[in-house]
């Protein structure tokens, strides 16, 4: 089998977030260990999909990716060039290959500004193209995302949410980018909005061959449209597998209780469905547990070893997993106990 | 005799510039007991339906114009503020989506617990403090005894949801209405509610009125759904006949545009094109009509009342249901963990 392309490598990345305290003396008591090192690829053409709670580290992944926010330390490797160290000029003519859609479509676009100035920015700003052609570039733009012409002279607040989501797409395709950051895009929408966005999203990638990097919360969404899922739980990687792969026979047991929260709109299979209610909440990213990160909610968690080894991502079954006891909890050697969280 | 039921509720919002057509007519019974979802998408009317009943909408451009909403032989929308306010908290309670906007942040949980049982019960206030200490164990908050000593602030998002379905089983009404209960939860969060709820209901005999725009929680939590559309009922029925069967074109829309975890292969979902009617406009014929595949000249000039299909308890506003041939099938996986 040859290896596939990959568009981008992120090798052991960490992002952590200092914790300042002291009005007079700046002193530094801890760290937000937002990503705590995390290594993935994202294939070219392909649709990764990030998904994890709140505050797991999905968006600081996607905005350190295009360096939004600076890595603590590991590499980002975009097509053949490791980013993370480049300055803000020599990052410059490759950002442009690399653009963000963001979740809240009313304060991603700036409401003073007209569609068409929001659309053209990116190209004025990056001096790809002159005058006329902008304003056709423009249209075009605007067409490819299902919105009429006339947009261009209006303004952000007469738009509905799905359509201000088409112009937030519309400008991250200006510059005609490899890689798009999508990051929760759907979220804020309506489902009868999202199901025209997510279809919008697969055939841009078709037409301007596009790769993804598709973040969000809600795990029917990201099965749907990505080829390959990376689970993330408190700025670890815990699983990464193939889409049908992942829901079909998870391995990691965060991802298994993930799946099995997800309700599915369909009352005959939600009735006979067997759930696995985790207990307690999400700890702190501040003071993480040691070992296994979800061994104080696991209800595999074996003595010992999960409480102090940190498991790496290793390949089992075409999956790429970070747990001690994955074959013996897939073949039914371990059976799910009680936990006793002391929940927050 | 139902326990709550609604005839043709209308509520307005009047402003200088406009007037909201928020909800158009909405009537419903509730049987003690019955878990009710009301499914529909934002703006459709489904929140202010349920602010309106209990008479907290917000003033004053939010006025009801017609309709009665009868609980125990009374109707709650003539009744005085002083009369309204013993049934609102005792009788039928209400959660919210944001807890933290919905608890007091300068009052300790225990302090707002006990509050409602020595206003409604009339509890001394150590027996107060020992009930409230047993609603927060009930509702699966560990350690509750020392919690009630903590400000709201102090919880995290799923255990503020807690405290305050825990306020409001306080006095254990008779009917619970939960409004979008999970939707700033996480999912393993929202499936931990969802339990505590499904558990609650069944203990204490509460009947559930569940709002939400997720399909997946009314297909697992709720026996009857109704669907709502620009202020309207569309369709009611068992929640396993509306799925299976659903008859009206805006209830199948919706099923098809939601990306299913189980579907076997990635099909390529269908949205419903266009987008909701503006709320300000009256409506001639069907306000569905416009994005619908089905509608016909009858449609677009005349609204049709919600009328029975296929069986007694399933009911559908539509001159053109779906027909057999266009319902919904599914190839579905069954995962390895589920079955295990």
């Amino acid at each position: 089998m040859t290896q596939p392309d990959a568009l981008v490598r992120v090798e052991n990345l960490k992002v952590h977030f200092p914790i300042r305290t002291g009005l007079v003396i700046d002193r530094h008591v801890g760290d937000i260990r937002a990503v705590d090192d995390v290594s993935f690829d994202i294939y070219r053409g392909e649709t990764l999909g990030l998904v994890g709670e709140s505050g797991c580290g999905k968006t600081t992944v996607g905005r350190t990716l295009v360096r939004l926010y600076e890595p603590t330390d590991g590499k980002i490797v975009f097509d053949g060039t490791d980013i993370s160290r480049l300055s803000q000029r020599q990052l410059r003519p490759l950002r442009r290959r690399m653009q963000m859609v963001f979740q809240d479509p009313y304060s991603s676009l700036n409401p003073r500004q007209s569609v068409g100035n929001i659309i053209a920015e990116p190209v004025r700003v990056h001096g790809s193209a002159a005058g006329s052609d902008v304003e056709q570039s423009v249209k075009h733009l605007l067409d490819v995302v299902g919105l009429p012409a006339s947009a261009v002279s209006r303004y952000p607040h007469e738009f509905s949410g799905g359509q201000r989501q088409r112009i937030g797409l519309a400008r991250s395709l200006a510059l005609n980018p490899d890689l798009i950051i999508a990051d929760e895009p759907v979220s804020a929408l309506d489902v009868s909005i999202q199901a025209q966005i997510i279809n919008l999203l697969e055939d841009l990638q078709d037409e301007f061959h596009l790769t993804f990097l598709f973040i969000a919360h809600d795990l029917a969404v990201v099965r749907h449209i990505s080829d390959r899922i990376a689970v993330m739980y408190l700025g670890k990687i815990v699983e990464v597998a193939p889409a049908d792969q992942l829901y079909a026979s998870p391995l990691h047991p965060y991802t298994i209780a993930l799946l099995s929260a997800v309700p599915i709109p369909d009352p005959s299979v939600e009735r006979g469905r067997e759930r696995i209610i985790l207990t307690g909440d999400l700890p702190s990213p501040a003071s993480p547990p040691p070992g296994c990160r979800f061994h104080t909610r696991c209800p595999f968690r074996q003595r010992e070893r999960c409480d102090t080894e940190v498991p790496e991502l290793r390949v089992l079954d075409g999956h790429s997993v970070a747990c001690h006891y994955a074959e013996k909890i897939k073949a039914g050697q371990i059976r799910p106990h009680e936990v006793h969280a002391d929940a927050v | 005799m139902a326990l709550l039921s609604v005839r043709d509720l209308e509520v307005r919002f009047v402003t200088r510039r406009a007037t909201v057509r928020a909800v158009n007519g909405v009537s419903f019974d509730l049987e003690p007991g019955e878990t009710l979802g009301i499914v529909g998408e934002s703006g459709c009317g489904k929140s202010v339906t349920s602010l309106a009943m209990l008479g907290i909408l917000p003033k004053p451009a939010g006025r009801v114009t017609g309709g009665e909403v009868f609980f125990q032989d009374r109707d709650l929308l003539k009744l005085p503020d002083r009369e309204l306010r013993k049934v609102r908290g005792r009788d039928i309670a209400m959660i919210f989506q944001d807890p933290m906007t919905s608890l007091n942040p300068i009052l300790t949980v225990g302090r707002q617990l006990t509050e409602t049982l020595t206003t409604h019960l009339g509890m001394d206030k150590k027996v107060a403090i020992k009930e409230a200490a047993e609603l927060l164990d009930r509702v699966g908050i560990p350690a509750a005894r020392k919690r009630l000593f903590d400000y709201p602030h102090q919880f995290s998002g799923g255990m503020r949801q807690r405290v305050m379905i825990a306020m409001a089983i306080s006095c254990r009404p008779k009917v619970l209405i939960a409004d979008e209960p999970t939707t700033a939860l996480d999912v393993t969060i929202q499936a931990q509610i969802l339990d505590v709820l499904a558990t609650l209901v069944r203990e204490e005999e509460m009947a559930l009125i569940l709002i939400t725009h997720d399909l997946g929680v009314v297909a697992g939590v709720c026996a009857r759904t109704n669907v709502m559309y620009a202020g309207r009922f569309v369709e009611t029925a068992p929640t396993h006949e509306l799925f299976a069967r659903p008859r009206h074109p805006y209830t199948l829309g919706l099923l098809k545009s939601v990306p299913r975890l189980d579907a076997a292969r990635r099909e390529r979902l269908e949205p419903i094109a266009g987008a909701p009617p503006s709320v300000t406009l009256h409506i001639q014929g069907c306000p569905f009509a416009p994005r619908c595949v089905y509608a016909t000249q009858e449609s677009r000039e005349r609204n049709p009342e919600l009328r029975q299909i296929d069986r007694h308890d399933h009911m559908v506003a539509c001159w053109n249901p779906v027909p057999d041939s266009d319902l919904p099938e599914h190839e579905i996986v069954t995962a390895e963990w589920e079955t295990s």
